[in-house]
């Protein structure tokens, strides 16, 4: 890349030490831009070459993980998904995700998160067979179709974007938040669990499920299109059909794992000479 | 050691009452919650005149309905009157589509994604033109009644 091709841009980092900083504040950071470059290339750079100290989650680079999810220009975003280039200028301004705690810097403490996710129970729930959960000899049964009505919401990297995007935890910190409630969905869902009713009574209370008032900022911001605003309004409707009477879908029978199968489709031909 | 306290970063009431960078369906939302508001300020006033003015003679009710007699009550009401269309009609689309009609089936995330809200944003757009033709019409009514 030619220097030529190089752009200048300031980077408003905000600053926060609990050990000695009173208060957040910004800090200003000149990073050279090129094509293609992240947003969390910029933070690197800023790590490598003009303050080691700043502080920041990283892991996968490529919008798997969820750890670098911050908010860019007002705005949040995965910093590693997200090039410079598509804000169309010179200065950036990066603080950490809102209403959730910061440790320091950019790093939001996502215990919260973590928290609530597991309150919803997340996971497959049988009473018929219990040793079946813990050593499996069958399979519980579950059609294409079936699987297509939750899909969707098991994309949830747990990024927290969600929950910063969302007013109502903006201003009521006990509301179990969209991410929470959407896995709470996406397991009432399967048509495998028989565990609706636990996670009902989890979300149909005070700060669940109806505390949600559909702003839709959630899905809208969401870096994985799980569409957690779908799901909040799909589990009402399930809360509200266990109320006037409809009962839960017992869970999928258990079937014998086929042991003779064979392949539909051929296996393709070696595309390299054997030997 | 002392302890370090993760320092608090909630947006409070501004994570609502801002809706920034967001899209259509966040502004709905807080107008919503201001239309409900001034509806519900809008009741209270309007109980208070129509009760405690009232029973205290009609020498008083007379001169509180003299004082209200002007621009800017009239202004007041028809603001009260846009708030409610839109409370309304748009209530009817939250009440509809948080019992889960008219947002289709989820579908697997393949990008560009699109939830549910921004696929039946069609729906939104006819609420808001039926709610400005409302406003329209009401405001024609005004008129000719006199402000």
């Amino acid at each position: 890349m030619s220097k030529e091709s190089m752009k200048l841009i300031t980077f408003h980092v905000q600053r926060y030490s609990p050990e000695k900083d009173q208060k957040p504040y910004l800090q200003k950071f000149t990073v050279p831009s090129k094509h293609g470059m992240t947003i969390l290339d910029g933070l690197l750079y800023i790590k490598e070459n003009i303050d080691s100290s700043l502080s920041f989650r990283t892991s996968c680079c490529m919008g798997i993980c969820g750890s670098c999810a911050m908010i860019i220009n007002d705005y949040p975003h995965l910093a590693c998904h997200t090039q410079i280039e598509e804000f169309h200028t010179d200065t950036l301004t990066v603080k950490p995700l809102p209403n959730m705690p910061i440790i320091k810097d950019l790093v939001p403490d996502l215990q919260p998160l973590f928290e609530r996710h597991k309150s919803v129970k997340p996971y497959i729930i049988r009473h018929d067979d219990r040793d079946e959960m813990e050593q499996p000899t069958v399979e519980f049964s579950q059609k294409p179709e079936e699987l297509d009505s939750f899909l969707q919401f098991t994309y949830c990297i747990k990024c927290g974007i969600c929950i910063a995007a969302c007013p109502t935890s903006a201003s009521t910190k006990e509301f179990l938040g969209p991410q929470a409630l959407a896995q709470a969905y996406r397991y009432c869902a399967d048509c495998r669990d028989g565990g609706q009713d636990q996670r009902l009574a989890v979300v149909g209370k005070d700060h669940g499920v109806w505390h949600c008032h559909f702003a839709a900022a959630c899905s809208e911001a969401c870096p994985k299109g799980v569409d957690p605003a779908m799901a909040i309004q799909l589990l009402k409707r399930k809360l509200v059909s266990k109320v006037v009477g409809g009962k839960a879908n017992p869970p999928s029978p258990l079937i014998p794992i086929p042991v003779d199968t064979k392949p539909k489709v051929k296996a393709p031909d070696f595309t390299v000479k054997q030997k | 050691m002392a302890e370090i306290r993760h320092r608090k970063n909630s947006l409070g009431i501004t994570g609502w009452a801002w809706a920034g960078k967001y899209k259509l369906e966040r502004y709905l939302y807080l107008l919503h919650r201001l239309t409900g508001l001034g509806l519900m300020l809008f009741a209270m006033m309007h109980l208070t005149a129509t009760t405690v003015f009232r029973i205290q003679g009609q020498e008083i009710w007379t001169a509180t309905m003299d004082l209200l007699h002007n621009l800017w009550f009239k202004v007041g009401e028809f603001l009260v009157v846009t708030a409610f269309v839109f409370h309304a009609l748009n209530g009817l689309r939250l009440v509809l589509q948080e019992l889960g009609f008219a947002l289709g089936k989820p579908v697997p995330p393949i990008y560009p994604y699109q939830d549910a809200i921004r696929k039946k944003r069609p729906l939104t757009i006819a609420m808001i033109v039926l709610i400005i033709l409302l406003v329209i019409v009401f405001f024609y009514d005004f008129n000719v009644g006199g402000w």
